[in-house]
């Protein structure tokens, strides 16, 4: 290497390490003068709020880490099954969208074509607002299905409970046994799922309609019918081609998820929102969601080369 | 022939027949009811004592008229309101000019760069007699289109910088900036602005304290700068070699060469990638209500959130607000299809 281009790395990395070191001089100085304590020692400490729900037993005596820990969890219980849930709806209105009847393909487009085109976080407040203001109170909940039950305060499904499988019925202030998914967790799950499915749906169109059209004619040429030959032939080809893109609007559905702060659901971000305005440790929680999330990333990267891998090796010669 | 092609399409085989009725039949138990609550029920003057007689039989589209330029312009001094609708007025004009091929070739990029400055003036005031608005009344319509327009205005020249520097031949620098990129793209926007909400001014030396919304647009750009840069440098990698033997042959310098040869033809190639980071940056500024500046989403909150009368009828507010969020991202596809850079 140049010896020239050995002092214009230095200088770089001189410039950045004295930028970083006096942003902590600053920023130190400004935590004093607020009288501010820095450290990570308050997650052992007692967090002082609750979750508004949370998948583990949490009160304001447990520790900010545990705190931490259920917003995590909550996050995954929203995006987990939103993802399976997108996936599925994707596959369906992108197959829609190429379908040959006229009805279908209509349906599937207006679908897409209004979901991918408004904000995210208009989509969720809209759902909210059906599921918390439109539907009735709970002591007048619609009868689904038999022992489900949909009102102002959630869904209610059959499920273990204290005395074995519950199936929910109503009781004197709503609806008793089983268990309840709150509003905000079913707002973020539809809305999660809805929204990344419309994604997914084109992606997995453009992925099909980017396949040469010989591949198409050779199967009808072999007298295919044209639905095998999209099923057999087409298919499997653009999921290949497909894979990468869908991975990463799974991906970002993940960091969508983060919305849920707007509409009251705790997830990881709304716990560090919560904390941080109590603690006023500002620095500390930001990190701690930003490292969550790059941990996240980098697992989902990892997961998708591994998917790749594996479906490059069925690839014919 | 053309009616047996048609019954192929609509009932060709079981699954089709299936479909088909499936489909029909969702739209005659859905549509009839959509229709006489959108418009045979529905009320359109901003009558709170007829709304409310209506009991939601029908949409009270009254309350668009009744909250419209709280919804679109926001807190923004009714006085003042003129300045609000030119500033929103000349970004969204310059949208539609690119759309629509009027402006085109060099006038493109002068073209979206300027009105954004131009907004921020005229929002801002306090010179040439304007009265001076403080940020924090900036809101609605503008403050959205603000946000977009500056935001990419801020970001592509960042974005093209990023990716120059990743093909650098320095190490470090390669290193530092992968990092960004990698950082910044593997983040929610969220944890982005909550940084500049309340990191950002823990930052700041003593004495250097900028408005919420000044740090939001930091935020912004540097988040949509980090995507800018991979769709720039995916352009570069896809230039044919070919391109920079050419330029050389022709005695170019390295300068020459990429002001003349390379950017303009990355630029154009990517310009479809770049549209569309700018879709996703308008609906994104919807996110920017969570630390308090209320654009357009926010604004529709703070309009009706308070008001017990009218708030029943958010939902037809709502749609209000998803039509204009619908309009504007189909105008930048648009904009992605017109291939406005080229000459």
């Amino acid at each position: 290497m140049r010896a020239s281009s050995r002092v214009v790395q230095a200088l770089i990395l001189a410039v950045v390490v004295g930028l970083c070191v006096l942003l902590a001089v600053t920023t130190a100085g400004h935590l004093e003068q607020r009288g501010i304590r820095s450290g990570f020692d308050f997650l052992l400490e007692p967090a002082g709020f609750t979750l508004g729900e949370s998948m583990l037993p949490v009160d304001a005596a447990d520790s900010t880490l545990l705190a931490f820990v259920a917003g995590l969890l909550n996050t995954l219980r929203a995006a987990l099954p939103g993802a399976a849930l997108a996936l599925g709806i994707g596959i369906l209105a992108g197959f829609g969208r190429l379908a040959d009847n006229p009805l279908v393909r209509g349906l599937a487009s207006a679908y897409v074509n209004a979901f991918r085109n408004i904000p995210l976080l208009l989509q969720l407040l809209a759902w909210y607002f059906i599921l918390t203001d439109l539907l009735p109170a709970a002591d007048a909940a619609m009868h689904l299905a038999p022992g489900i039950f949909l009102s102002k305060s959630g869904l209610s499904v059959p499920w273990w409970g204290e005395t074995g499988f519950e199936i929910p019925e109503p009781g004197g202030f709503g609806i008793d046994g089983g268990a309840r998914l709150t509003p905000e967790y079913l707002t973020m799950l539809i809305g999660l799922a809805l929204y990344s499915a419309a994604y997914i749906a084109e992606t997995l169109r453009a992925a099909v309609l980017a396949l040469p059209p010989g591949q198409r004619l050779a199967a009808l040429a072999l007298g295919m019918s044209p639905r095998r030959a999209f099923i057999d032939v087409l298919l499997p080809q653009a999921w290949r081609a497909a894979l990468p893109p869908v991975t990463s609007q799974l991906l970002n559905l993940f960091k969508n998820a983060s919305l849920a702060v707007a509409i009251g659901y705790p997830d990881l971000v709304s716990v560090a929102g919560t904390s941080l305005n109590q603690t006023g440790r500002a620095i500390e929680c930001l990190v701690i969601v930003i490292a969550v999330y790059l941990l996240l990333s980098l697992v989902a990267a990892a997961i998708s080369h591994r998917l790749e891998q594996r479906t490059l090796q069925g690839r014919p010669a | 022939m053309r009616l047996d092609a048609l019954r192929r399409r609509f009932f060709g085989d079981i699954v089709n027949t299936g479909l088909t009725l499936l489909v029909l039949a969702a739209l005659m138990l859905w549509l009839p009811p959509l229709l006489e609550w959108a418009v045979l029920n529905a009320r359109f003057a901003p009558d709170i004592a007829a709304c409310e007689a209506l009991d939601h039989r029908g949409a009270c589209w009254g309350v668009v008229a009744e909250k419209a330029r709280f919804i679109l312009l926001g807190r923004y001094p009714a006085d003042e309101a003129w300045r609000s609708i030119l500033a929103a007025g000349l970004i969204a004009g310059s949208w539609l000019g690119v759309a629509t091929g009027v402006l085109r070739g060099r006038s493109v990029i002068p073209a979206l760069a300027l009105p954004p400055l131009v907004a921020i003036t005229l929002l801002g005031g306090g010179l040439g007699g304007l009265q001076s608005v403080p940020t924090e009344l900036w809101g609605g319509l503008p403050l959205t289109l603000l946000l977009t327009a500056a935001g990419m205005a801020g970001a592509l020249p960042l974005g093209i910088a990023v990716a120059y520097g990743r093909r650098s031949s320095l190490p470090v620098l390669r290193g530092l900036l992968t990092a960004y990129v990698e950082l910044a793209r593997g983040i929610p926007l969220i944890a982005a602005l909550f940084v500049a909400s309340f990191l950002l001014p823990l930052f700041f030396p003593d004495g250097v304290a900028l408005d919420m919304l000044w740090r939001v647009l930091i935020a912004i750009v540097l988040f949509a700068a980090a995507y800018l840069s991979e769709i720039i440098r995916g352009g570069l990698q896809a230039l044919r070699i070919e391109q920079l033997d050419a330029a050389a042959a022709l005695g170019f310098s390295e300068w020459q060469t990429q002001r003349w040869i390379v950017l303009p033809q990355v630029l154009r190639a990517v310009a479809p990638s770049l549209a569309n980071s700018a879709i996703a940056l308008f609906k994104d500024t919807s996110l920017v209500t969570i630390v308090s500046l209320y654009e357009l989403t926010g604004s529709l909150g703070l309009a009706l959130s308070g008001d017990a009368q009218w708030r029943p009828f958010y939902l037809e507010a709502w749609i209000f607000i998803a039509a204009i969020y619908w309009a504007g991202c189909v105008l930048l596809a648009r904009i992605s299809r017109a291939k406005p850079l080229r000459p």
